[in-house]
């Protein structure tokens, strides 16, 4: 017998960026949508927030970053995402982060970038279908 | 099987990534999950495990923290379990209690898990039950399971622990005489929590008052004892109690409790699987169709059914009457 999967969602808020208000916003749009978010709170170090999507055994783990810090933090976290080990997360980024820098993000292992104004429900279906297992 | 035995060992071994996986899989699937908890079962029974429940607002995670970082300095090592009520409604749940121990997060020996509580009654308590066994199993000397303590469900995790922590604080809303009857119960060792609040000494005196009032424990009087986690004051004292209380527990009980809590799983474990397999089989065959129609035609009552059904099934077994 086995239960329903739920998705597990690690919100987290890298580096010195104080601006939690949509971060739990989104948190809360997962929650509603049925997924179980673990969410870190501010000022995380890259260690910590890899650490905890290990130890949660996340899915998803979604960057809200409004500091301008992401092309500095992003890649170190995905990076030792990978020497961890941690190669079937889906990792998203959100917050303040220029439409050029995008590619970029990608390239090191974003999954997809989501602005402000994004509605929760783009998200939540991209999550949705890009976390699907057999 | 083979990834079960990669498990186990990568658990046995306290290895985080195996033991996040073995949490996921009893999560999800305990049928699975089972073989890997039977593996591990031999290999538990050293870790202490505390409970710590209380109300909302009453600082559990902090005070959790503060003593975590008490057990580090003895080179004590740690798994929590964190657990949150999930909504009935979307079935998701905002799992927050990991924030205010973050900083534990990067600390090897330590392990921290969320758990949100599923709605499934009997269900929760099993799968933390054995989220305990695998960290006990890999080697935490101590595992500290959070709750609420709201429901059954909740009530029934906190009896997992050795040592169960009742924390409060002065001025939640209702009166520290409103809190439910049972937690007095099963409190070992009460904490009144942001005591450099208004009323905490009276919030201690009216706890000791209802502890005076309740039934006897035998040989463990429960301490009620201030604290201000916030600050890191009286994280010491809290310790030293839960150690007292774990000595008292080996020379008076523990053998009585291990006893109780062995039986108390297998019992469980029996009631599950017989209601599992007789259910599901009993559903497959159209045969619950069946005699729900009985019942909706007055030809046969819930427990009558029942009864007949039992019996046929399990040769020669009287149900009670």
């Amino acid at each position: 017998m086995s239960t329903k999967r739920k998705i597990r969602i690690v919100v987290a808020k890298p580096g010195l960026d104080s601006h939690d208000r949509g971060a739990k916003v989104i948190a809360r749009a997962f929650r509603d949508a049925g997924m179980e978010v673990i969410y870190t709170g501010l000022w995380q170090t890259p260690e910590q927030i890899v650490e905890t999507a290990l130890q949660e055994d996340a899915d998803v783990v979604a960057l809200s970053i409004l500091s301008g810090a992401h092309m500095t933090l992003f890649p170190k976290i995905t990076k030792l995402m990978k020497q961890k080990g941690l190669n079937d997360i889906l990792v998203l980024g959100g917050g303040v982060i220029p439409d050029e820098d995008i590619p970029a993000l990608k390239k090191i292992g974003i999954a997809e970038v989501f602005g402000p104004d994004t509605p929760t429900n783009t998200i939540i279906k991209f999550i949705k279908k890009h976390t699907q297992k057999t | 099987m083979n990834q079960i035995k990669q498990l186990v060992n990568g658990v046995l071994k306290g290895n985080h990534r195996s033991i996040a996986k073995t949490i996921t899989l009893i999560e999800n699937n305990p049928t699975e999950a089972q073989k890997a908890v039977s593996k591990l079962y031999p290999h538990t029974g050293k870790a202490h495990i505390i409970g710590i429940t209380g109300p909302t607002g009453s600082g559990k995670s902090t005070l959790i923290k503060r003593l975590v970082e008490e057990l580090r300095k003895k080179r004590k090592r740690v798994g929590i379990i964190a657990v949150d009520p999930s909504s009935p409604f979307t079935g998701g749940a905002f799992l927050g209690d990991r924030i205010r121990m973050q900083k534990l997060s990067t600390d090897k020996e330590v392990f921290i898990r969320s758990m949100a509580t599923r709605n499934s009654p009997g269900g929760l308590a099993r799968a933390t039950r054995d989220a305990v066994k695998v960290l006990d199993a890999s080697g935490k000397d101590v595992v500290i399971v959070e709750t609420v303590g709201a429901g059954q469900s909740e009530v029934d995790i906190i009896k997992i622990a050795h040592t169960v922590v009742v924390v409060l604080a002065p001025g939640l809303g209702d009166d520290i005489q409103a809190i439910k009857a049972g937690m007095m119960e099963i409190g070992d060792i009460f904490v009144v929590n942001k005591a450099d609040r208004e009323n905490a000494d009276e919030a201690v005196i009216d706890i000791e008052t209802m502890l005076n009032l309740s039934s006897e424990k035998e040989k463990w009087k429960p301490p009620v004892i201030k604290t201000t986690a916030a600050k890191g004051e009286g994280t010491t004292e809290l310790l030293n109690h839960i150690n007292q209380h774990m000595k008292c527990l080996k020379k008076e009980s523990f053998d009585t409790q291990r006893r109780q809590k062995a039986e108390t799983e297998l019992v469980e474990a029996i009631k599950q699987k017989t209601t599992d397999s007789i259910i599901d089989e009993l559903r497959r065959k159209g045969e619950l169709e069946k005699l729900v129609e009985k019942i909706l035609a007055k030809e046969t009552d819930p427990y009558s059914a029942a009864d007949t059904l039992l019996e046929e099934r399990l040769k020669g077994f009287k149900t009670h009457r």
